[in-house]
């Protein structure tokens, strides 16, 4: 049996090796430790999950908790060092270290001749280390070290060329917003601990469900305070904005991190906690509402950026917003399936990019390609695989899952249903969008680059074949419940974990589940189709063919202040600015120049400057001549004598 | 035959405020080194009166100590002085002020 400590410190050990010896001993090193290290990793978790993952669809799905020894004693608390496989953590593992893998080798041949190539692998190996301890930890406190690890490591990424000042100031943004929703976290975490004195998966949870009526009243908060956190880390709306900057990052940085793994952490926990998000109607409300406008407000924004990875970037918002669409109207089932397969279909999206970026040699504006079909043909079907996916078309992955979140949403409210639905054309709509402008038409950018034009070495095209298939075939595993009770094979897998909602908390009408009529089902999924099948005729008629781009910009003529707000992201950026960032900046000066420079300063140095000026004045006193001492002292005698004559007794 | 306690007190106040005098008012070393003996005297003189009028010997024991220590800390001023005039060929306490910063 492989124990599980050993899953996250393999690639720690990479990091290591990288970090500190990776410069001296070159490239081949480099890429021998770093990717090695993740790929024992994924076999070893396999080699782990297989037997697990048989055993659940048998009828034993019992947390696995392997506990390695105490942390912190302190009073009632007690924090240990613990590990849990289990439904949802072996879900996590399964994609994070297969993924992880598939970029390692992709990043091989993307970062070839990238000068801090040691430097890129350790911080890759440090990510897969914290975003493990993430998955497997067995405690909320083990968690959020990865947590936090995971942050580090993203902002280390995204400030990958420091020495660019838009980089650098990507990463801190990254990094601010970031801390914004673990301060949230944080604050969730030790109502927890008061509250139940563990931080403990397999304690918090049974004790919140056996006892409903005496936890319900805190469970509001506790479940506010993680869904902040979740929605710095899943870059929900209002803490969204450090996601499109960190595409400064490279870009199997962004298919890691920012689209397959460390965004997803926040459905992760949300999904975790399920218990306590059931116990408060307040906040699975709240979950949905925010999941439902940042799927719809970033899928609006994506529709109007020209660089290839902000699309990406935005699309990921909306998506992970849809998780918690989902997790928000009690389908956390269906919110962890589109984890596993956005997980697939994004990270293929942004290695394609990533290729596409590569044969263009460094270029990401999508209005200066065109007609790459030719020139990378791996890559474009590769992305259109992963595009039909994200689109919703029957059999691609996305498919099942987004359906399954819009049926599960349609149950419970109308109006959130149509907020996805519309979301979901818009999905279809940009993403074909980047189909045509980058892959069809012609070649818009210059001769050089079109001289530069080429294929992906096959470390980049095999990670995006086997994403293709996956992004492809991905779904089958979660078949509608049309086609009978046991045909999904993802809720037989996690249902045991994070049981379907039978009454109690969900948002709206009705304590009890509206079943779904099976014509409603068909309807509904008619429907999905529908509108993405409309959106890619919508994007074919505005950008392909010989009228390109001739209906976008009547339409930026007709609707000049639409466009500017869309394609300005709606200023939420300059809003931000404006309102938090320049008065903290002022307040920050404010505190420089008068507090610490005049008021802290000045008080030492006046108390440096008394001590020198009565040095100064004592000096006068000290002369030397043995005379004056002996009538300083006969003077003293006198006035002691006088005061001992004098005093009062 | 007994001395008043009162003339043995003057004369020794006499002797100090000599003393001290000569302590604060010479420059030569060694003259200010006698009127500070001359002051130590003092203190002894008022000591075997006050011992006197209380009665035993305890005072004039006590006085032996002080002169004994008195006899040492005169070998060692004097040790500084030839030391001191060995450097500085004088011993003009104006010309020597080097107990300073």
């Amino acid at each position: 049996m492989i124990p599980l400590w050993l899953l996250p410190l393999l690639p720690f050990a990479g990091f290591l090796l990288c970090g500190l010896l990776g410069r001296r001993l070159g490239k081949t090193f480099v890429t021998v430790c770093g990717v090695g290290s993740v790929a024992l990793t994924t076999v070893l978790a396999y080699a782990r999950l297989v037997p697990y993952a048989a055993g659940v669809f048998g009828g034993n799905a019992a947390p696995v908790v392997e506990r390695y020894g105490s942390w912190i004693r302190a009073g009632n608390v007690a924090v240990d060092f613990a590990m849990r496989l289990d439904p949802l953590s072996a879900l996590m593992l399964s994609f994070v270290t297969f993924v992880g893998l598939l970029i390692h080798v992709y990043s091989v041949g993307y970062m070839h001749a990238e000068e801090g190539y040691w430097r890129y692998f350790s911080y890759l190996n440090l990510f897969m280390f914290s975003m493990l301890t993430l998955v497997l930890g067995a405690n909320f406190l083990i968690l959020f070290v990865g947590w936090e690890g995971v942050g580090l490591c993203s902002y280390l990424l995204i400030a990958f060329d420091y020495q660019k000042e838009s980089s650098a100031r990507a990463g801190r943004k990254a990094f601010v917003a970031n801390r914004v929703g673990d301060f949230g976290f944080l604050i969730g975490l030790f109502l927890i601990l008061g509250l139940f004195g563990t931080l403990e998966f397999d304690r918090i949870f049974p004790a919140a469900a056996a006892a409903p009526g005496r936890f319900a009243p805190a469970m509001t908060a506790i479940a506010l305070c993680l869904f902040v956190g979740a929605c710095g880390k899943s870059a929900q709306l209002p803490l969204y904005v450090w996601l499109p900057d960190a595409m400064a990052g490279p870009t199997p940085v962004s298919a890691l991190i920012h689209a397959a793994t460390m965004v997803t952490a926040g459905v992760y926990v949300v999904a975790r906690a399920n218990v306590f998000f059931r116990l408060s109607p307040t906040a699975m409300a709240v979950v949905a509402i925010v999941g439902g406008a940042t799927a719809l407000f970033a899928a609006i924004i994506g529709t109007a950026q020209t660089d290839i990875k902000k699309v990406l970037a935005y699309s990921t918002i909306s998506q992970l917003g849809y998780m918690f669409l989902a997790c928000g109207v009690g389908a956390f089932v269906a919110g962890m399936f589109h984890v596993l397969t956005h997980a697939f279909f994004k990270a293929l999206l942004f290695l394609g990019s990533g290729s596409v970026i590569h044969g263009m040699g460094g270029e990401q504006d999508m209005r200066r390609m065109g007609g790459l079909r030719r020139a990378l043909p791996v890559t474009f079907w590769t992305f259109l695989a992963a595009t039909l996916a994200i689109a919703g078309i029957p059999i691609w992955a996305g498919f099942f899952s987004k359906d399954e979140i819009l049926g599960a949403v349609f149950a419970r409210n109308p109006i959130l249903w149509g907020i996805g639905f519309l979301a979901a054309g818009l999905t279809s709509f940009y993403m074909f969008r980047v189909v045509y402008l980058t892959f069809f038409g012609t070649f818009r950018g210059t001769e050089e680059e079109k001289r530069h034009l080429h294929e992906s070495p096959p470390s980049m095209t095999i990670p995006l074949v086997i994403l293709a298939v996956l992004s492809t075939a991905g779904g089958l595993v979660g078949l509608p419940a049309l086609l009978g009770p046991r045909a999904n094979l993802f809720h037989r897998f996690l249902d045991p974990i994070v049981p379907p909602i039978t009454g109690g908390a969900a948002l709206g009408r009705g304590a009890q589940v509206a079943e779904l009529s099976r014509g409603t089902e068909i309807a509904l999924i008619a429907a999905s189709v529908g509108i993405a099948l409309l959106g890619w005729i919508v994007a074919r008629v505005c950008y392909s063919g010989d009228r390109a781009g001739t209906i976008p910009e009547r339409f930026v003529r007709a609707f000049p202040g639409v466009h500017l707000l869309v394609s300005n992201k709606f200023y939420v950026d300059e809003l931000y600015e404006a309102v938090i960032y320049r008065p903290f900046r002022r307040l920050s000066r404010m505190f420089w120049k008068v507090v610490d420079t005049l008021v802290i300063d000045g008080l030492i140095n006046a108390g440096s400057f008394l001590v020198e000026l009565s040095g100064d004045l004592l000096r006068f006193f000290t002369t030397g001549n043995v005379r004056n001492y002996a009538l300083t002292f006969l003077l003293g005698i006198v006035a002691l004598l006088a005061y001992l004559g004098w005093a009062p007794r | 035959m007994s001395v008043p306690l009162t003339d043995v007190l003057v004369v020794s106040v006499a002797l100090f405020a000599l003393g001290l005098a000569g302590a604060l008012l010479r420059r030569n070393a060694i003259t200010i080194f006698l009127s500070i003996e001359l002051m130590l005297n003092a203190a002894n003189l008022a000591i075997v009166g006050f011992g006197a009028k209380v009665g035993g010997y305890q005072g004039q024991i006590v006085v032996f100590f002080a002169i004994v220590v008195a006899a040492a800390e005169a070998a060692v001023g004097l040790a500084i002085f030839v030391a001191v005039f060995r450097h500085h060929e004088t011993i003009d306490v104006n010309k020597i002020n080097l107990l300073k910063w």
